[in-house]
């Protein structure tokens, strides 16, 4: 009924909303978007040397992302400059070493768009393995560092007084994001992997009103939001990530409805 | 005085420092299974720093902090709960440790607040916040209870049943208290040491020593010697005609 390249483009973004929904609550309650933002970013630059040096692109991603958080952590600790500056500096610099190594890439031809913005037809069979295999693993650790996170999203001092280690968390939880940028690239593209990760939570955020519904619901408007997205890019021929991304705003402008009648409800 | 293994925190010499200023400096305190230790002091003394670094949140502290516990129920004197997390009171109580629905149900009731559990905790009342807090402190059953400032914004009869409470949980859990209170009258009545800072520790003892300490008195002034009579008064029966009682 369907190609190969689409049931394989199916199972890989199914597969990628498994994870996001859960992450991306978090993005939401800490407010790391922009951080999100930052470590895609540089998954250009992961991408590039993974074609100079013929590595798996997933696991270069990942090992360039997960440097770019740790310098960040240590530029939070040496410089007196906000946040977003220098979230905002790691960003744009990695994204510009990313392009400018691009340039000297001659012997390469490269699809900057479907890195940008993803592409269906390039996901493979590894691919796959990839996804799910890292996907079940991102997921296995959330669940292991659930309470200590969660408690310190609420309450930073509540969980370090009570002896939950809060910082240990938090830097696995960097390490996951990281990771899940790297799994979902292929798929989504680089400038719209915070998209997925926000929209579904944010989704979520407006219907429910307790942490576990709030990530269940997250994990089903972004699994909506895949098969929805992926049949529209196979009906008009448009880019997957964008495609998705639209399908998730989608479902978020009817989740303000949702709302609205909630607050007239009540009146 | 009991055997030295029922020291659940002591504090040796211990301070902190933050942009080049003491918070608080040269604390030394022992908070042992089943006693209340009260600190008072006025504001910026170091109550809430000497708090923290027995929690343990403050870690490149002077001194030292030996603890011997790691089941601490812990209530803050400021906490703001973001509106982006959907938290109910239920979720509130589940935060740091899996807690029975029973043990749940048990320490809502006792604050008084058990027609709250499914409440959105960002709809309610700074003294219903203040009752949650204490209930999730209590529920886990901890050996150790910090409370910062524990009835702000309760009512004034909620107070004294809340103060009630506390006292009795020390008693039935065998805990280690260190409370942070303004109410000189509680400190005074409840507690078996207190530690009284300024920046450093001015003066410390059982609540009648420090009632009669000089320097405590320069600190809180008149409410201090009403407060000096009221403790006598309960505690000596002779000095029956001394001064006004404050009645509860």
């Amino acid at each position: 009924m369907f190609d190969d390249f689409f049931i394989r483009a199916l199972i890989a973004g199914l597969g990628i909303a498994l994870v996001t929904g859960p992450l991306g609550c978090f993005v939401v309650w800490r407010r790391l978007s922009y951080f999100g933002d930052t470590l895609a970013h540089s998954a250009l630059l992961g991408v590039t040397l993974a074609y100079s040096f013929e590595l798996n692109i997933a696991l270069s991603v990942f090992i360039i992302s997960s440097l770019i958080a740790l310098i960040l952590i240590q530029l939070q600790k040496k410089t007196n400059l906000p946040g977003d500056a220098l979230l905002g500096l790691l960003a744009h610099s990695s994204l510009a070493v990313g392009l400018v190594v691009i340039g000297f890439l001659t012997f390469i031809r490269f699809d900057i768009m479907g890195l940008l913005f993803g592409d269906i037809l390039a996901v493979t069979t590894d691919d796959l393995l990839i996804i799910w295999t890292g996907g079940a693993v991102i997921l296995l650790v959330l669940k292991l560092i659930w309470k200590p996170l969660f408690a310190s999203t609420v309450n930073y001092e509540l969980a370090e007084a009570e002896g939950l280690n809060p910082d240990r968390a938090k830097a696995i939880f960097t390490i996951l994001m990281a990771a899940v940028i790297a799994i979902s690239i292929k798929m989504v593209g680089l400038l719209l992997i915070t998209g997925m990760l926000i929209i579904p939570a944010a989704m979520a955020r407006n219907i429910s009103n307790s942490p576990q519904k709030m990530v269940l619901f997250s994990i089903i408007g972004g699994l909506l939001s895949v098969l929805l997205g992926l049949f529209s890019s196979l009906e008009f021929n448009t880019s997957s990530g964008p495609s998705i991304i639209m399908a998730a705003l989608v479902l978020f402008i009817l989740s303000l409805l949702n709302i609205k009648q909630s607050i007239k409800l009540k009146n | 005085m009991s055997s030295e293994n029922s020291t659940l925190v002591k504090l040796n010499n211990a301070g902190f420092k933050q942009n080049d200023k003491w918070l608080v400096e040269g604390v030394s305190l022992t908070i042992k299974k089943g006693k209340i230790v009260t600190l008072i002091g006025p504001n910026g003394s170091g109550k809430s720093t000497t708090a923290k670094i027995a929690l343990g949140i403050y870690k490149n502290i002077e001194g030292s902090v030996e603890k011997y516990t790691n089941k601490v129920g812990y209530v803050p004197q400021k906490i703001s709960i973001d509106w982006t997390l959907p938290l109910r009171v239920y979720d509130f109580m589940l935060l740091t440790e899996n807690i029975k629905d029973e043990a749940i149900d048990e320490a809502l009731t006792l604050t008084g607040v058990i027609h709250l559990k499914n409440k959105n905790l960002g709809n309610l009342s700074g003294g219903e916040f203040q009752r949650v807090l204490i209930a999730r402190a209590i529920s886990k059953k901890p050996e150790l209870l910090v409370l910062d400032e524990p009835v702000q914004g309760v009512d004034y009869t909620g107070e004294i049943a809340l103060y009630e409470l506390i006292k009795r949980i020390s008693d039935t859990l065998n805990c280690g208290i260190l409370l942070i209170s303004h109410d000189l009258h509680t400190v005074m009545t409840a507690t078996d040491h207190v530690v009284c800072l300024n920046g450093h520790v001015c003066c410390s003892g059982t609540p009648m020593d420090v009632a009669k300490n000089n320097e405590y008195k320069t600190l809180f002034g008149e409410q201090a010697s009403q407060i000096l009579s009221v403790y006598e008064h309960k505690h000596d029966h002779v000095h029956s005609d001394k001064g006004e009682i404050k009645k509860n």
